[in-house]
């Protein structure tokens, strides 16, 4: 399934006859086939050096290794949740490759691949899905903010934030993390128009994963979401979510026209979440395996290693190089996870507020006494 | 001169100017509060002489003033809200509610929400429906937010600045009705602390606690009672959120009797809060139960009858007849 740069025209849907049908191989910007073959797209030249290449194709290893062994590990009571990034691997590692050092990520629950471009440490992630906090990395060090579950509600964060960037003359910009689902939610509509008024250095990157966790994106859009950008005021791209150099193309210059002063892009990558949405819920019920099957010939790592072995850039030795890093990572996280302390009760009261109110300091003091009240006391 | 006489509405004015003036990274948000000073008028002049990026007309979409806000506190600003009218907060409550109170524990600290929210709340103007609702128990219930009512020009010209300065998101309540009340304001005094309740009346029969739009009503329940030879205590509670309930306690211990009053919905509302923890503290002292005065568990009324639903004179006093009969 070629698509390169051929154009599907959305036919709009007649009312009434039913939901509207969106297209499986929509306009969209591809630099790299699922067959692995580079192909050229007149707005968006990337020149990546093997090296950048073998390095992509290590994200995209790693992240997917991590995510299988959390599933592994919520399967086995470790984790109380877990939301998979399972096939949107190069949606996230070409976004956040994409990113400065000084920009700055507002995701949801599921940037996984965002978070490890950053530096965070997939402990720090893992912890969240835990219970043992609500994220416990550093958001202003790694300019990767807090997991935001409320959907929507980052994008006006992003937007806000990246007002303040513009008042402070600071040459960066931040990137709104969103799926589809979101895209139905009135701040995430607030977020665009906000950005549009003030020409706010945002760009807003929906990963368009086809799913909001059973439902599927006909019941949010009756048109391809990229377009809904025009109605904002500013560009929308479509872009193959399963190809990691178009998405950091695509998302490279969406930030640099971001921090020019040229306003907010919406970037829509198309892809699909191969997995469930968590591990609470069941794909089998609402999707099906004709459709994952299908998907799965469009995988985002596969064509990077196609790519890599027909083009000479990587031997077998780098892939196995690759390998053996994942298991050690994975045996990192495991071990990590099951050794991860619990906090101490006292954690709830920490930090509610800058400046602790006199009737929490009390509830605290009345926690602690009681808690006190149990040591040595043979319970 | 240091002290002049002033609205609480030129207060908050006033206020307002002070806190742009002492820092430069607090920006006022909000619909309308720009070229035309806000619906009331608070936020007049203040975007002719700080500019259109401190005074920022915003578009019309309540949980964008506040998701951004919480962008703009993240870059280390000092974002003051205006919501226009107390019904219109809901729209911001999912920010308020799940993002503003929460991002401060969530990020262990790292993440400080200066964020004053300025809502012109409470009835008696003679509004449409949804321009005088008393939503402070909502507030009052979200740990993390902090919750001021203030019901006089002093504490409004103080009080704007003190939430201003202060490190946590605070929902600052405006008592409408008041706006054009007036009193002297020393610009100069050294103001009491924010959180702070304050006895505003002495007496000795009833212990009458009020905050916002019935602290006047209180005022003039208790003038009334004692031509009746009945000496009512009043006490303003200044802050909502957290509840400073000592003096209030050290009160009713020498009355032994006390009545909340408050323009919300009774059920559930701040009154069972403070009626709770008066009878915990003080119930050795109580001569009566304490009772609560406020609104009925109704839609806030159509404005013809906005003065059978809202707390006045008499019902307080009527309320303190009760305490006094037990």
């Amino acid at each position: 399934m070629s698509v390169s740069s051929a154009t599907t025209e959305v036919v709009d849907p007649v009312p009434g006859a039913g939901a509207p049908h969106l297209p499986q191989q929509p306009d969209l910007v591809q630099l790299l086939t699922p067959e692995g073959e580079r192909v050229e797209h007149p707005d968006y030249a990337v020149d990546v050096s093997a090296e950048e290449l073998r390095g992509l194709y290590r994200d995209l290893a790693l992240v997917r290794r991590w995510d299988v062994e959390a599933t592994a590990l919520q399967r086995q009571g470790e984790l109380g949740i877990w939301a998979s990034l399972l096939g949107q691997e190069a949606a996230q590692i070409g976004a956040g490759r994409a990113m400065a050092d000084t920009d700055t990520a507002f995701p949801t629950y599921r940037e996984h691949g965002v978070a490890w471009t950053r530096g965070v440490d997939p402990l720090h992630v893992i912890s969240l899905f835990r219970g043992v906090d609500n994220g416990g990395w550093d958001p202003v060090a790694t300019r990767f903010n807090l997991y935001t579950v409320v959907i929507g509600a980052q994008t006006l964060h992003a937007t806000g934030y990246a007002m303040g960037l513009q008042r402070d003359g600071a040459e960066s910009a931040t990137l709104a993390f969103l799926g589809d689902g979101a895209t139905s939610q009135g701040e995430v509509n607030e977020a665009m128009i906000w950005a549009a008024s003030f020409s706010a250095p945002v760009v807003f990157f929906c990963q368009n994963n086809q799913y909001a966790i059973s439902v599927p994106l006909e019941r949010q859009s009756r048109v391809p979401l990229y377009r809904r950008a025009a109605g904002f005021g500013f560009p929308g791209v479509r872009v193959d979510g399963n190809d990691v150099l178009a998405v950091l193309a695509v998302t490279r210059a969406a930030l640099a026209a971001a921090r020019d002063g040229q306003g907010p892009t919406f970037i829509e990558a198309f892809t699909y979440r191969m997995g469930a949405h968590t591990t609470s819920d069941d794909p089998t019920r609402y999707r099906l395996a004709s459709e994952l099957e299908e998907w799965k010939l469009r995988d985002p790592i596969a064509r990077v290693k196609a790519y890599l072995s027909r083009s000479g850039a990587a031997d077998a030795g780098f892939f196995a190089g690759v390998e053996a890093e994942a298991d050690e990572l994975a045996a990192r996280i495991r071990r990590g996870t099951v050794e991860m302390p619990d906090p101490p009760g006292t954690a709830m009261f920490d930090q509610v507020y800058a400046e602790q109110t006199p009737p929490l300091a009390a509830q605290q003091a009345e926690f602690e006494a009681y808690q006190a009240s149990f040591a040595g006391g043979g319970h | 001169m240091a002290t002049e006489t002033l609205t609480i509405g030129k207060a908050l004015n006033l206020g307002l100017r002070r806190a742009m003036e002492d820092d430069a990274k607090v920006v006022l948000m909000g619909e309308d509060i720009g070229r035309l000073g806000g619906v009331f008028r608070i936020t007049d002049g203040l975007q002719k002489d700080f500019g259109e990026d401190r005074v920022v007309d915003t578009p019309l979409a309540e949980a964008g003033i506040l998701g951004t806000a919480v962008g703009l506190a993240m870059r280390g600003y000092r974002p003051v809200c205006e919501i226009q009218f107390d019904g219109f907060v809901f729209p911001a409550y999912n920010q308020i509610v799940t993002q503003v109170a929460k991002i401060h524990a969530r990020s262990r600290g790292r993440l400080p929400m200066p964020i004053v929210i300025r809502i012109p709340f409470g009835g008696g103007i003679g509004a449409v429906e949804h321009h005088s609702e008393s939503p402070e128990a909502y507030f009052a219930h979200t740990p993390g937010l902090k919750v001021v009512a203030v019901s006089n020009p002093v504490d409004a010209y103080w009080g704007i600045q003190q939430a201003i300065a202060h490190p946590d998101p605070i929902v600052f309540l405006e008592p409408k009705r008041r706006y054009w009340e007036k009193a002297p304001v020393d610009r100069e005094a050294t103001p009491d602390p924010l959180f702070a309740s304050r006895v505003v009346r002495g007496g000795d029969d009833v212990t009458v606690l009020a905050y916002g739009p019935m602290v006047k009503t209180a005022l003039q329940a208790a003038e009334a009672a004692a031509e009746e030879g009945r000496s009512l205590e009043v006490v303003d509670l200044r802050t909502v959120s957290p509840l400073d309930l000592d003096p209030v306690f050290d009160s009713v211990r020498r009355t032994g009797r006390c009545v909340v009053v408050h323009e919300a919905p009774v059920t559930l509302g701040l009154g069972a809060e403070i009626a709770a923890r008066v009878t915990e503290s003080c119930f050795h002292s109580l001569e009566a139960p304490v009772l609560r005065v406020g609104g009925y568990d109704t839609p806030y009324p159509p404005s013809k009858l906005e003065e059978e639903y809202l707390p006045d004179l008499d019902r307080v006093l009527d309320a303190v007849d009760r305490a006094l009969q037990f």
